[in-house]
């Protein structure tokens, strides 16, 4: 409870010592920053175990001050799920940074950067206050705003200036969002703001909040009609800042604060429920059908990343337990294959240098632990039965049907025919087949790029486990009960603060 | 000093002459954050616009060659790191951000605890070396990008 801070100081703290002190010290930077993630990672599944069996919420008073004036940072099942998630995808990739940044000079901005994004994402998963999730929500896309420049080439500066403008319009609508919410409530603190809601009840004011909402995050989350930044920006980053913003970036700031809004602090309405519901069908339809027809790996991942997003929102949207539930077991699942298919397109291209589909090829003889790995991936994507991601799918497909919305399950099932279409392309080009007379010399991969990509490939394979009755009480139950427990979330907060 | 650079005489003289109050006044918003409108935001804009003042005046080789940009940077992340610290040295205190220095009798200039102090790291170094530092890459256009490396 006292440590709740340290998920923030933390990686602040690491990232101004690296630009005050990493300096053409790559070595120094390597080890610190790794340190630093690994302590988050540890820090959360501490968070982990000891707070599965306390129903309520923790609650943390910075500076020492109360509710309605001051900011509080609340750790519920949610934000505990999420910051297991985001601390352990963040571990993983920099440990696969460590060789792979190699390859561009400036590693210690790289780390300043990453160390940045990884405070803003803890900083939005634990804030109870609406402003500072803006602030940190900031800080985050900022430093991911350079971070997709990272290589400075023409293209990447293109896709990072499309991507700006397009995030900063999502911000400005946040911020119009919380003025008029502030306005009209007198309060930042979500659990007040809660509160003030349930009492005046929903109006136009609250409507139109809810709509620049929608249009803010949805940018973030990347879900149809917004995602025009994603297919750009994903392929012009580094590797393993496609893995972050992929795997855990349009989570932590997208859907993430997306259901926390919608469900703990406005509450569900059935209007926002259809709506999740069509926009999560139409991602899930028209992700898959344009990664169909893409060249470039990196690229037809983003557009996967698109489609699989749907079946995240699409499951919320539902709202029923079990839909719950699939939607969050496949937001950890997709965390895991999709920064491991990001990973393994990164050791691709660290190898052979390219990431085009038609001059690959093969390569399943040259690099057997890439090959491996990300056949792990591609199997758990695209629902391949003892793989985590089938039963995830499987989840939220019955969960449509169980509600009655069998034309979302017939698309959900369609989706999931596009996702193995697609991710077949991607294996039989780059892993099978002929291999190409440039490609004879190329050789596996350093060994930290490889030791990353075989842990997350294990979670990939038994990610299921998280499901089983007794485990689920430890990381998955608290999540989707913190969700199902709608605006009870406002009482548990203030009973919480009253409680110290 | 090189009469070529920069601009005209008379915009030198004058610039030489005002330079000092802007840069006053900014420090007074600083300093009075805590009793007064501005605070560290404010004050540091203000001092950032007296250094972006000069530069024009006196031309880019002129003030590099006194505040090399290296420097510009790092006295900007140690500004950020103290802020941090002093952040860090309320959660020693109890709480993360808490105010643990004695607070004063209130609208005396030495009040408030650790908010004059905040004020300060965030105005002297990171508004207006951060905005500074802006200026300065917009200004030089000396690209040195991170290249990559086969």
């Amino acid at each position: 409870m006292q440590f709740i801070p340290l998920l923030v100081i933390l990686p602040l703290g690491a990232a101004f010592f690296i630009s005050l002190a990493g300096k053409n010290k790559n070595k120094l930077c390597d080890i610190f920053s790794v340190i630093i993630t690994f302590f988050l990672f540890a820090l959360s599944l501490f968070f982990v175990f000891t707070t599965h069996n306390y129903t309520g919420a923790l609650v943390y008073k910075v500076g020492g001050w109360g509710m309605p004036g001051g900011i509080t940072l609340v750790l519920d099942g949610l934000s505990i799920f999420m910051l297991t998630i985001v601390n352990f995808i963040a571990f993983m990739v920099n440990i696969f940074s460590v060789n792979y940044m190699n390859r561009f000079s400036a590693k210690d901005k790289f780390y300043a950067l990453f160390m940045l994004m990884v405070g803003g994402m803890n900083g939005v998963v634990i804030t109870g206050d609406i402003f500072n999730l803006f602030v940190f929500y900031e800080i985050a896309s900022i430093a991911s705003y350079a971070l997709v420049a990272f290589g400075t080439e023409k293209e990447e500066l293109e896709a990072s200036l499309k991507y700006t403008i397009i995030g900063v319009v999502g911000s400005l609508c946040i911020l119009l969002a919380i003025a008029f919410l502030y306005a009209y409530t007198s309060t930042l603190n979500m659990a007040n703001i809660a509160s003030a809601i349930a009492q005046n009840g929903i109006n136009s004011v609250i409507a139109f909040v809810s709509v620049l909402f929608i249009a803010g995050f949805g940018i973030k989350s990347a879900i149809v009609p917004f995602h025009a930044w994603l297919p750009d920006a994903h392929p012009a980053a580094p590797a393993p800042i496609s893995a972050m913003l992929s795997g855990i970036f349009i989570k932590s700031l997208g859907i993430y604060t997306l259901c926390r809004i919608f469900y703990n602090v406005f509450g569900m309405n059935s209007g926002i429920s259809q709506l999740f519901m069509f926009l999560g069908a139409l991602s899930i339809i028209v992700g898959g059908l344009l990664a169909l027809g893409q060249n470039d790996i990196k690229r037809l991942l983003g557009y996967s990343s698109v489609s699989q997003v749907g079946y995240i929102i699409l499951g919320l949207g539902i709202g029923s337990p079990l839909a719950i539930t699939g939607a969050l077991l496949h937001l950890f699942n997709h965390s895991a294959f999709k920064s491991l298919l990001f990973l393994n397109s990164g050791a691709i291209e660290y190898a052979t240098g390219t990431r085009d589909l038609e001059k690959l090829g093969g390569l399943r003889t040259k690099m057997p632990t890439t090959s491996a790995t990300s056949l792990a991936a591609s199997m758990s994507i695209s629902g391949i039965p003892p793989f985590a991601g089938f039963f995830s799918k499987l989840l939220i497909i019955a969960a449509c049907i169980k509600s009655g919305y069998v034309g979302y399950g017939i698309l959900a099932i369609v989706g999931a025919i596009l996702t193995i279409s697609y991710i077949l392309k991607f294996q039989k080009y780059t892993f099978f087949g002929q291999l190409k007379e440039i490609n004879k010399n190329i050789r596996e991969v350093p060994i930290f790029m490889k030791s990353s990509m075989i842990a997350l490939s294990i979670i990939c394979i038994f990610g299921a486990v998280l499901m089983m009755p007794k485990i689920a009480d430890y990381f998955l139950k608290p999540a989707q009960e913190s969700l199902t427990r709608g605006m009870k979330y406002s009482d548990l907060v203030t009973q919480a603060l009253y409680e110290k | 000093m090189n009469q070529n650079n920069g601009m005209s005489l008379i915009v030198k003289t004058i610039t030489r002459l005002l330079v000092g109050f802007i840069l006053l006044y900014g420090i007074y918003i600083v300093l009075h954050g805590h009793i007064s409108p501005g605070g560290g935001f404010a004050g540091g804009f203000i001092i950032a616009l007296s250094y972006i003042l000069l530069m024009l005046a006196f031309g880019k080789e002129e003030i590099l060659r006194k505040v090399p940009q290296p420097m510009i940077s790092f006295l900007e992340s140690l500004g950020a790191l103290m802020f941090l610290t002093i952040a860090v040295l309320g959660f020693f205190g109890g709480y993360f951000f808490s105010n643990w220095l004695p607070k004063g009798i209130p609208f005396k200039l030495l009040s408030a605890g650790t908010i004059p102090i905040s004020n300060v790291a965030l105005a002297l170094l990171e508004v207006s070396l951060g905005l500074f530092g802006i200026f300065l890459v917009l200004v030089l256009l000396k690209f040195t990008p991170p290249k990559k490396e086969k």
